[in-house]
């Protein structure tokens, strides 16, 4: 590996400066299972790495029935899927959670760095999505807050600027009558970066038959995870049935744009796109009527 | 699934290995382990381009910088022109294999090695490694067997000329060898069949993938003398190319196989071995070098991706009449595909008349292709026992009944080798058809519309004898140290141990198996070919009995008394009112001045054959084309079954390998020939999450040419599994996958191709 | 500013296998080539050095990981349990003798990690089914023995450790 240079900043205004002083030449180190390879893999070129795991803020991890889910950008996976609230409530994130690497890398991956990291195909982004969730980031100009769906701009790209990092999470209290469901199409069982993803949140009404509203994101089909606002509404007041999960099936399939490469054809993962958009509402619709 | 050995004392019994506890507990030294006093570290510079004149190299940015010992590029390595035969592979082209450790004027694949690197540590010697400057002449790259056998198709060497049945062209080519391989009439034969079934087929390449990657540390002291330590197959082997290819005396060369992290085949050419030796000669320190897994998985010896064309026919009583195949495998950049090999297999578990096989053996702009367990056996028979599923499909004819009434046996002639010594492909087919599984129901429908199937396919591989020693001696306490020259990879300290016990008339555990290095034990072939049960334990067996005599002939001067006049039971040895134990042995010897000491070599040419028939049940959802193996059942002729768990070991672990090959593992190079998926997340080995349990039935045709009746067990297991498993897509969706890897694009494509999509 | 910029060698001071211990190491260092090449730890073993094997699994403030995606330098008052650390002058601990018993391993070198695996699943689910098991262990790769073995032993162990 090239040669490096380590901080471990203990505030958040620390870690600040600390990035404003190197700019691009510094980046957060979460999980570390993304970025240390990078950097030995030649791909990220890094000077310095700031241990974010030692400011607190990146390492809360709070629910309120009012207020929803805070989750620090470097609580691993494995602290995630193993809480009893996050469990109760967001299934769908712990569906990504729990698939992200394998166990040892779900030791010490974060869904904040899988965010960060701003691959096309990551885990957990569709489901953050679907959630609504935004990303809460500090930098020298103070803080700012950024939905998921607008935080990934290309392949390993996001709406960080030099100096900045994402802090949290924030994830809304999901409703009554509402579920989400992550889930991605892979080769093998496990182990495998998505071919294609898909990410899913339902809000139903008091009966279980008609959706109150949906939204819909799908991953590894275009330069960066897609939020299908049109899914959604192809959804919002229609009964629950074959054919409402097909017009939104049809939506993510329009909207994805892939590409062919080693993991999968162009052809494959269109088609994948409206496969797994529908079990991924299944997976939801089953979830909020439970 | 357990054996009937109960013939035997320790034979058939399932001891706990004596290197098991190092193993679990971590302390085993594997080649990465080994530490020396003063030990630097090297790495290699490998070439971006698959296909190009390297015009210069500059190492003087890389020298310069703090931490750096020494440079070497191919200048460094001696000429070497000779060939010399190294075992698993026959006879080995040295010059090419000097040009594949370090490359001379051309570069054949991306990755190919240029230049090594010694340096303090290895993140300094990276560093160097990247500041290395070479100036290529970029070439076209050949990247598909077919495109190269073209005479469009870039010429990798000017000095290879296509050797067909041993007359060699006048022009170059990329075709290195046409193999032919003709008995019967094959127009008759056809024109007897009712039904013919011709089929193509395309096979990617694929790796061994070994968890352990390639190691060396090598020691080259001021007096000439050479101690290489290495993950390998064959410690032998390996000193006997380090001779040729560094021109060195081999009786100065020290070979120390460490503890090897799986092989496969993939271990008995050398890589790094020389790098390390030469740069410890110029640096005055043991060098160690490792690879990393980008580096095994471009640049070490995947076998060879392959075009096939099989035609065969049956008459209607579901005969065979006639069996063609035209089969072209990629070599890589230098010739040497086991294309004899998959000539011989390919229609092996048949009885036939009228046979043509046609091998090529093609150079293509990737790694130079090495053995992977059954080496060209699984691409060959992949396509005849497909075709032979559609022939039942079309006969109406149940897939094990056609292949009873087929099957070749003992003294059946075969197209390429001698006819059948006693072998057990009837009774694993009837072993398979008797088996919970065959005789088990598949439901069609799966649940949310999934569809299963079940498929069946045969595999034979002819396995091999070559040379093993062994040397012994009788401890004071009684137990006796056995020093063996073949690396453990699977267990085989225990079965050689177990032989041994046998023989000799003693507990499993009165014996001290070790391996030992090329000093310490006279020459042992490598552990591959399915031979170590078979050769090295033949050769303990011919070392109990050697040392029998050398303790009857002792005893026999001790005592006074005629050497025929001591029999010998459970380690006791009588001679009218006169006995000792083995510990008392040991003492009267060492009073007498004796040692109870004996070294054998065997080079037996008895080993049977292996034949094996699996049943696979999958499920497949046709929505995205995934397949799920539910139920897989692999029944195998073992011989004699020495260690029942390392058999069954040895067959699942081929099992799983065939499995990963049938579905999911494949290089995926680019038009310019870069290999895309050069990491274990890409290439993509079977987890626990994608095989079920697997089923193991172990048949016992005993091979008489063993005196336990050992047959090798480790290679055939990989034959079978990729041809039942699309046999089993077949029924399940009623496909035919012509492709492997059967992967989850390919199957949904194929589905829906037949579905009019 | 006042956080450190650590750069060169750095001294780490942390719990390895339940002793204080104290290593030097660049920043660049993982902690597998830590353990292996400072701490002359070699149990732990590089098969991919990108976190796809599992061959250099330890447990990491009580948590499962692969130390090659981990820096030395993040250790500063860790716990560390390599598979030196389980079983040793106290014997083999169920999990290693049912291995053994179970034939389940063949070359040998997936096997601390799988053992540093299982262990840490059997901590926490002392009766997993199989699927669990294999859920767990699929980030650990096996190419010699199909897993079908190496399954049956951490159930055998499982049974035995539930008493």
């Amino acid at each position: 590996m090239r040669d490096i240079q380590y901080a471990a900043p203990r505030s958040l205004d620390d870690a600040v400066a600390i990035l404003s002083e190197f700019g691009n030449r510094a980046r957060i180190l979460a999980g570390g299972t993304d970025l240390i390879v990078q950097i030995r893999e030649h791909v990220r070129d890094v000077d310095v790495v700031v241990d974010g795991k030692r400011v607190s803020e990146l390492m809360e991890l709070s629910y309120t029935p009012e207020g929803g889910l805070t989750l620090g950008a470097a609580v691993p996976c494995a602290v995630v899927y193993q809480n009893a609230d996050v469990v109760r409530a967001y299934p769908g994130l712990v569906d990504a959670a729990s698939i992200i690497g394998g166990t040892g890398i779900q030791g010490r991956a974060s869904i904040g760095g899988n965010l960060c990291n701003s691959g096309p195909a990551a885990d957990s982004i569709p489901a953050l999505i679907a959630y609504s969730a935004v990303a809460r980031i500090a930098g020298p100009r103070g803080m700012r807050e950024v939905p998921v769906e607008e935080f990934c701009t290309a392949p390993g790209v996001n709406v960080l600027q030099e100096g900045e990092l994402l802090v949290s999470l924030h994830v809304p209290a999901p409703p009554a009558h509402s579920g989400g469901r992550y889930l991605r199409f892979i080769p093998r069982n496990e182990m495998d970066i998505a071919e294609v993803g898909a990410g899913a949140f339902v809000v139903l009404d008091e009966s279980g038959e008609r959706f109150v509203s949906a939204r819909v994101a799908i991953g590894a089909v275009a330069p960066r995870p897609l939020f299908v606002p049109e899914a959604g509404a192809a959804l919002a007041g229609q009964p629950v049935n074959d054919e409402s999960l097909a017009a939104a099936a049809a939506a993510a399939r329009n909207a994805a744009v892939p590409i062919d490469d080693q993991r999968g054809t162009i052809e494959h993962r269109k088609h994948l796109a409206g496969v797994l958009t529908k079990r991924a509402l299944k997976g939801a619709i089953d979830r909020a009527r439970a | 699934m357990t054996t009937t050995s109960s013939k035997y004392r320790v034979i058939g019994t399932r001891p706990v290995r004596p290197d098991g506890v190092d193993k679990v507990t971590g302390r085993a030294v594997y080649g990465a382990d080994v530490v020396l006093p003063r030990l630097v570290h090297g790495k290699v510079l490998r070439s971006p381009y698959a296909h190009a004149r390297i015009l210069s190299i500059d190492t003087s940015e890389a020298e310069a910088i703090p931490g750096v010992l020494a440079i070497i590029t191919s200048k460094d390595l001696p000429g070497a022109t000779a060939s010399a035969n190294l075992g698993e592979g026959g006879e080995v082209n040295l010059a090419h294999l000097s040009a594949n450790v370090l490359a001379r004027d051309k570069v054949l694949y991306t990755g190919h090695a240029i230049a090594a690197v010694a340096a303090a540590n290895p993140h300094v010697a990276e560093e160097a490694v990247r500041r290395i400057r070479v100036e290529f002449e970029e070439l076209p790259p050949v990247m598909d067997v077919r495109y190269a056998m073209t005479a469009d198709a870039a010429l990798l060497h000017d000095t290879v000329f296509t050797d067909t049945a041993g007359e060699k062209a006048s022009e170059p080519s990329n075709v290195a060898a046409h193999l032919i391989f003709e008995e019967g009439d094959l127009e008759k034969g056809f024109s007897e069949a009712s039904i013919v079934v011709e089929r193509e087929f395309v096979t990617a390449t694929v790796h061994q993938g070994y968890i352990e990657t390639h190691n060396a540390v090598a020691e080259w002291r001021s007096d000439g003398q050479l101690t290489v330590w290495c993950s390998t197959q064959g410690a032998f082997p390996v000193r006997t190319q380090l001779s040729h290819l560094l021109q060195h005396p081999i009786s100065q060369i020290k070979v120390v196989p460490a503890e090897i992290g799986g092989g496969f085949g993939g271990k008995i050419s050398v890589y790094l071995e020389p790098l390390a030796a030469i740069l410890s000669k110029k640096t005055g320190r043991p060098v160690k070098l490792m690879m990393d897994r980008a580096e095994v998985l471009m640049a070490t010896g995947p076998t060879p991706g392959s075009y096939m064309r099989v035609k065969m026919g049956v008459n209607a009583e579901g005969q065979i009449t006639a069996a063609e195949a035209y089969l072209a495998f990629e070599a890589g950049g230098y010739p040497g595909s086991p294309i004899g090999a998959g000539c011989m297999t390919v229609f092996a578990p048949y009885r036939l008349q009228n046979v043509r096989i046609d091998g090529f053996d093609v150079l293509v702009n990737k790694p130079k292709s090495n053995a992977y367990r059954a080496p060209g056996a699984t691409q060959a028979e992949f396509a005849a026992e497909v075709v032979v599923d559609e022939l039942c499909e079309k006969l109406g004819m149940d897939p094990m009944e056609f292949r009873l009434k087929n099957g070749a046996k003992e003294g059946d002639w075969r197209a390429a080798g001698p006819p059948y010594a006693v072998v057990g492909n009837l009774e694993c087919l009837e072993a398979a058809v008797a088996s919970d599984h065959w005789k088990s129901s598949l439901e069609k429908q799966g649940a949310d519309g999934k569809l299963r199937g079940r498929g069946v396919a045969s595999g034979y591989w002819f396995n091999v004898g070559l040379m093993s020693s062994c040397s012994g001696r009788l401890n004071p306490d009684g137990a006796i140290t056995l020093l063996e020259g073949s690396t453990d990879i699977g267990g085989t300290r225990a079965s050689i141990a177990m032989q041994f016990a046998e023989t000799f008339g003693v507990d499993y555990d009165q014996v001290r198996p070790s391996v030992v290095d090329t000093d310490s034990v006279g020459y042992t072939e490598v552990t591959g070919g399915s031979r170590t049960t078979y050769a090295t334990g033949l050769a303990a067996h011919e070392m109990a009995l050697a040392m029998k005599q050398r303790i009857r002939d002792g005893l026999a001067t001790i005592w006074e008394v005629p050497a025929e006049s001591i029999t010998d039971e459970r380690g006791t040895y009588t001679s009218g009112d006169k006995s000792a134990d083995l510990k008392q042995v040991a003492q009267l010897f060492a009073e007498a001045g004796m040692q109870a000491q004996v070294s054998v070599t065997v080079n037996p040419t008895g080993h049977g054959g292996a034949f094996a028939t699996h049943i696979a049940d999958v499920e497949v959802d046709p929505d995205t084309g995934k397949v799920e193996v539910l139920r897989y059942t692999a029944v195998q002729d073992a011989g004699t079954a020495i260690h029942p768990s390392y058999v069954e070991g040895q067959m699942q672990g081929g099992v799983v390998q065939g499995i990963g090959w049938a579905l999911n593992e494949e290089y995926v190079y680019d038009e310019r020939g870069q290999l895309r998926n050069a990491s274990l997340l890409d290439y993509r080995l079977p987890t626990t999450l994608d095989v079920p349990l697997i089923e193991t039935i172990i048949v016992e045709v005993p091979n008489p040419g063993h005196p336990y009746g050992v047959r090798g067990v480790g290679e055939v297991p990989i034959v079978p599994p990729p041809a039942a498993i699309a046999n089993a897509i077949y029924d399940a969706v009623g496909v035919r996958m012509l492709e492997l890897p059967m992967s989850p694009p390919r199957v949904w494509k194929a589905i829906a191709s037949q579905n009019g999509a | 500013m006042s956080t450190e910029l650590l750069s060169g060698k750095v001294a780490i001071s942390a719990t390895v296998n339940a002793e204080p211990a104290t290593f030097v190491c660049e920043p660049r260092e993982s902690l597998l080539e830590v353990l292996r090449d400072r701490l002359g730890l070699t149990g732990s073993k590089e098969g991919c050095n990108n976190g796809n094997c599992g061959a250099c699994n330890v447990m990491l403030d009580g948590r499962l990981v692969n130390s090659c995606c981990v820096l030395g330098v993040e250790c500063a008052g860790s716990e560390i349990t390599s598979i030196e650390g389980i079983g040793g002058t106290d014997g083999l601990v169920p999990l290693q003798q049912c291995f053994l018993e179970g034939a389940a391993l063949q070359c040998g070198i997936c096997t601390p990690g799988f053992i540093v695996a299982a262990k840490a699943l059997l901590d926490q689910n002392p009766n997993p089914t199989e699927h669990e098991i294999r859920w767990w262990l699929a980030g650990n790769l096996c190419r010699c023995t199909g897993y079908d073995k190496i399954i049956r032993a951490v159930q055998e162990a499982a049974q035995q450790m539930r008493g």
